[in-house]
């Protein structure tokens, strides 16, 4: 079954006088349970086709569909919505909410969903366990190392098993020890959840997890290949 | 609602984020809300003394004339009910007091000077409760009764007329046939009230004494009703009404005394007006904290919003943060001004400009009111403009758009 579908996906951005084409008549297919790297140079659009896959941004023209539901034309509420029940972030950067701990930002989105307290408060200290961070859910963002804040990161994306994660660069500011023990678990959660991870990189060892790797130039695809997992 | 404790717990957190500004701006509030409360309270409590003085001086909360007697207050329009039958009808009735009355326009005349006043023929037991004059602090002795034979006059008029204690002063007024009625009258008490014009223009002579000198047998010209608040008279006129035939006029003292009414009026506005602006002053600060406070969490707003967050909870993330901002500077403000009204309650001594508070018919000592009623409005003005002061930058916070707003720089 198809996780996500871009179909001649355009949008150009406005730099000043110059109109940059982020992407240009993009279009893919990813199955459930895949893991795809979108691999370009700053500029190339990777970013801008992750965004528009979990309906941050919208396209100039083309459609997105994430499972079997139509995105690019929903509301913002709708999208919320979507974003909520089926998609996980992990961002590169200023990933937490810095007012609330570690298990509190883990609990946002499922507390956001109307989970129950105590439904929340232990998937969160499972999740904790499982990113192997047991023991720091008080502890506050400022409190925790840069590799300890994208595990929680990590951990609120997946807590509330959403059927597809979408991460920009989440090894961009790790030592290449820590990236190594993120994309593992990104590696483990897929082969056991069978969750679909898409992640903008243009870090070569995470290329190397990926399933399928997908290179862009100047908001076109120019490659995609399957690959053999690291 | 499920939303609630979600965003009251953020909200919070981010109020204290920074939390010399917003110690700042509670202490903005709660000082505006204290001197919302307190100069709210010192406001009333010189209205309130100059609108119970002058009550006190109609005397009476409610009261019945002749139809025509408040145009032409003259014998001739009296109430045509004899004291007997009156004490039938009302005293029954749950009254905290009543008195009928004889109240004419009189003439009185010492050896040198004479004066137009009223002339009040009272029962004086029955009208000790209406409070105008403290009887035991009349330099000589009030009335003791229907019967007496004396005069009580003002230490204002007794100066005016150049008289004293024991001389004789002559009352004139016209009996129900226009004829000349008078008498004389031995000053037997002088008395003095903190209102200058009320000790001035009022003498007081015994009931059945007044009767007899204008020939009106035992009617009189006026029924006085006494409540227990003079903010609340309906309870006691629609007592009075029940018992009274339509032949007769019941007013309430706003009516007899429409300047005072008024007075209470533009107090209520003047109340109102007064908090309004310390808020609007406030108001400012207000906004100034939400809109930083907004500016300095973009990117965080933009990640609730891709985790999925909805704008109207940004909106009311921002608003409840205001309310609570707003909540922790009242519970301030108000105990701060319960505890500094609280000691004042037994006056405060302004002697300094008391001569400016006698024209206005006010004391020279201050007693400070604290009404529930204002402290509710003031809280509640507070709140209410405090939301729709919040509602810009919670609104501008709710707009932005996710990818915008985690990108943005600085």
């Amino acid at each position: 079954m198809t996780a996500v579908r871009c179909v001649d996906l355009c949008k150009t951005y406005l730099q000043g006088d110059q109109a940059i084409k982020a992407l240009d008549h993009v279009s893919i297919d990813i199955e459930e349970g895949g893991f795809v790297c979108l691999s370009a140079p700053s500029g190339g659009g990777k970013t801008t086709l992750l965004n528009a896959i979990g309906g941050l941004d919208m396209p100039d023209s083309g459609e997105v569909w994430i499972a079997d539901r139509r995105i690019d034309q929903m509301s913002k509420g709708e999208l919320a919505e979507l974003r909520l029940s089926s998609i996980g972030f992990v961002f590169q950067a200023y990933n937490l909410i810095p007012v609330l701990t570690a298990r509190e930002n883990i609990e946002f989105v499922m507390q956001v969903q109307g989970v129950a307290a105590k439904q929340r408060a232990e998937k969160s200290l499972a999740i904790l366990e499982e990113v192997g961070l047991n023991g720091l859910e008080d502890r506050r963002p400022a409190e925790m190392s840069g590799g300890q804040q994208q595990r929680v990161a990590v951990a609120r994306a997946i807590v509330s098993r959403p059927a597809l994660v979408l991460a920009d660069e989440p090894t961009a500011n790790l030592d290449s020890e820590t990236s190594d023990e993120l994309m593992e678990l990104f590696t483990e959660l897929n082969e056991h959840h069978n969750t679909t991870f898409v992640i903008a990189t243009h870090d070569q060892r995470v290329m190397g997890y990926a399933k399928r790797l997908i290179r862009m130039l100047d908001g076109r695809i120019v490659d995609d290949i399957q690959q053999n997992a690291a | 609602m499920r939303m609630l404790p979600v965003l009251t717990r953020l909200a919070w957190r981010y109020l204290w984020r920074n939390h010399r500004r917003t110690i700042i701006m509670v202490s903005a509030v709660s000082v505006g809300v204290w001197s919302m409360i307190f100069m709210t309270a010192l406001s009333r409590g010189m209205v309130d003394q100059v609108i119970e003085d002058g009550v006190a001086a109609l005397p009476g909360h409610v009261q019945v004339h002749n139809p025509k007697f408040l145009d032409d207050p003259s014998v001739a329009n009296r109430i045509l009910i004899g004291d007997a039958e009156l004490s039938k009808t009302f005293s029954s009735t749950d009254f905290k007091a009543w008195a009928s009355r004889v109240r004419v326009p009189a003439v009185i005349a010492s050896e040198y000077e004479s004066r137009g006043v009223t002339l009040l023929g009272i029962d004086p037991l029955a009208e000790q409760a209406f409070g105008y004059i403290a009887y035991d602090e009349v330099d000589g002795r009030f009335l003791e009764g229907i019967d007496d034979s004396g005069i009580v006059i003002g230490r204002e008029l007794a100066d005016k007329l150049e008289t004293r204690l024991g001389k004789r002063v002559v009352l004139m007024s016209q009996d129900p046939d226009n004829e000349i009625a008078d008498r004389g009258f031995r000053v037997v008490g002088l008395f003095e009230t903190d209102v200058p014009a009320f000790d001035e223009s009022n003498v007081f002579v015994g009931k059945r004494t007044a009767q007899k000198m204008l020939r009106i047998g035992d009617t009189t010209t006026e029924i006085v009703f006494l409540g227990d608040n003079y903010r609340d008279v309906e309870p006691t006129y629609d007592k009075v009404v029940a018992k009274i035939d339509g032949s007769l006029d019941v007013s309430r003292w706003n009516e007899i005394a429409s300047y005072l009414g008024s007075m209470l009026k533009v107090m209520d506005g003047f109340v109102f007006i007064f908090m309004v602006v310390i808020f609007l002053a406030l108001s400012f600060g207000l906004v100034n904290t939400l809109v930083m406070a907004v500016f300095e969490r973009v990117r965080e707003i933009g990640l609730m919003l891709a985790l999925g967050m909805k704008p109207s909870n940004i909106l009311g993330q921002i608003i409840i943060e205001s309310m609570l901002l707003l909540l922790v500077g009242l519970a301030i403000g108000n105990l701060l001004a319960v505890a500094t009204i609280q000691p004042l309650r037994g006056g405060i001594d302004i002697s300094v400009v008391a001569e400016g508070m006698e024209m206005m018919g006010a004391a020279s000592v201050l007693y400070p009111r604290l009404y529930l009623s204002d402290m509710i409005l003031a809280n509640v003005i507070v709140l209410f403009l405090g939301f729709l002061a919040s509602l810009s930058p919670a609104w501008r916070a709710s707009r932005y758009e996710p990818v915008e707003a985690i990108t943005k720089v600085g």
